[in-house]
């Protein structure tokens, strides 16, 4: 057969195949859907936690407060980056988007760890309690990784590892700005460890295991 | 302003095509199809991979195609499928190049572990050929094969077999061995 009767060959199968789709919402709406679903997670984690001492933490230490905030802006910009990377013709330099925002988290984080070192009598996380930490971010991040690929799928992306990576990321990060409702002290040395190694964890797992399942949805003879 | 009239085209094609219209959406491949062939080219895709990324890129085209807005244009979309396609193929084609070693000689000098398909096929017919052979030989010649070639008894039990002495068994069975060889060779019977 030759290469023009096999080209016709498959587009007359394609167009024999074709059925009506749903257009895909904008990136910026699918993500607003997932970043929904993480804020009501976080409406019904919220009524367990003493939030009257998490304000009054909060207001003492301003570097908690950017600390925060670098982990909320990851986990937003980070979806935003998924679903953006997720569609043909978007740039992936989308990936960069999240960056800045995980710099100063990681930053903020670290003067916290500092402080801790030099304030006496500052609450050092035990290793019961840092390991209670990796567990949330890492059973946190599990469904909140799976319901960020289920939605990505939906979608084609063609460099399905950076994508599986920026959700992880998401993941992630929403997982550790859920913790703080429940982690009522600056993080220490280990316990920043054990921050950075639940959120490496989950991001490795979604590249390896996301990035798989990405690539078999957008791979043609999938 | 041409392409500006093609890429509206384009567009409305798959936008039509999104709705299901089996019509528009057979055009729009169709005039994809040079489209799609410049852009793999383009990436360094030799000439006998380019067919192979262009189906590749059809059917990412098929599975994508509820990712297209209509309102952004259709050319760079299609451009970013063909050119990822391509770049996968560029992969994929290194990645086994630096796993394979072109070497035909050691290729072809390498033992099977397991017997090449059609093995027992071209036994089987060996076999039926050999007793072809052996049936056609003089009676003397063949009881010399078939006991002691064939059945592996010794010349004394062959003889008494056979009632024929030692002597004449072994001109019999070197003369028989003469006869086969030649059948079986093809050529001309050397000393029957």
């Amino acid at each position: 057969m030759s290469e023009t009767a096999r080209h016709e060959k498959l587009i007359a199968e394609l167009a024999g195949d074709l059925r009506p789709v749903h257009r895909l919402l904008p990136p910026s709406v699918r993500a607003a859907g997932w970043l929904a679903v993480v804020a009501a997670l976080g409406t019904i984690l919220a009524p367990m936690a003493d939030l009257g001492d998490i304000l009054h933490r909060l207001a003492a230490a301003p570097d908690m407060w950017l600390s925060v905030l670098g982990s909320v802006l990851t986990a937003l910009l980070a979806a935003l980056a998924a679903y953006q990377t997720s569609v043909p013709d978007r740039s992936p330099y989308w990936a960069l988007l999240p960056l800045p925002a995980a710099l100063l988290w990681i930053a903020a984080s670290g003067a916290g760890c500092l402080r801790s070192w030099i304030v006496p009598g500052t609450h050092d996380a035990s290793m019961g309690e840092a390991r209670i930490c990796l567990l949330f971010i890492i059973g946190i991040s599990l469904p909140l990784s799976f319901l960020l690929l289920k939605m990505l799928q939906k979608a084609c992306p063609l460099r399905p590892g950076l994508t599986a990576v920026l959700g992880g990321l998401a993941a992630a990060s929403a997982s550790a700005t859920l913790l703080n409702f429940f982690h009522p002290y600056d993080a220490a040395a280990t316990d920043l460890l054990v921050h950075i190694l639940a959120v490496g964890s989950v991001v490795i797992a979604s590249r390896l295991i996301g990035g798989r399942a990405l690539a078999w949805r957008a791979r043609p003879n999938a | 302003m041409g392409s500006e009239v093609a890429e509206t085209r384009l567009a409305g094609r798959m936008a039509a095509a999104q709705q299901g219209d089996a019509a528009a959406y057979q055009a729009l491949l169709r005039e994809c199809l040079p489209l799609i062939v410049a852009i793999v080219r383009a990436q360094g895709i030799s000439g006998d991979q380019v067919d192979d990324v262009v189906q590749d890129t059809l059917l990412t085209i098929h599975r994508a195609r509820p990712t297209y807005d209509p309102a952004r244009p259709f050319v760079p979309w299609l451009r970013a499928i063909a050119q990822r396609r391509a770049i996968d193929a560029l992969r994929r084609h290194s990645r086994q190049h630096a796993h394979e070693i072109h070497d035909p000689a050691a290729y072809e000098g390498y033992a099977d572990a397991v017997p090449p398909a059609g093995h027992a096929l071209e036994q089987s017919d060996r076999a039926r050929q050999l007793r072809d052979a052996v049936a056609t030989l003089p009676q003397g010649q063949r009881e010399a094969v078939e006991q002691l070639g064939l059945g592996e008894k010794s010349l004394q039990e062959a003889a008494g077999l056979t009632g024929r002495s030692k002597g004449a068994l072994k001109v019999n069975l070197h003369r028989a061995l003469q006869a086969l060889r030649s059948k079986l060779s093809g050529g001309p019977p050397d000393d029957v």
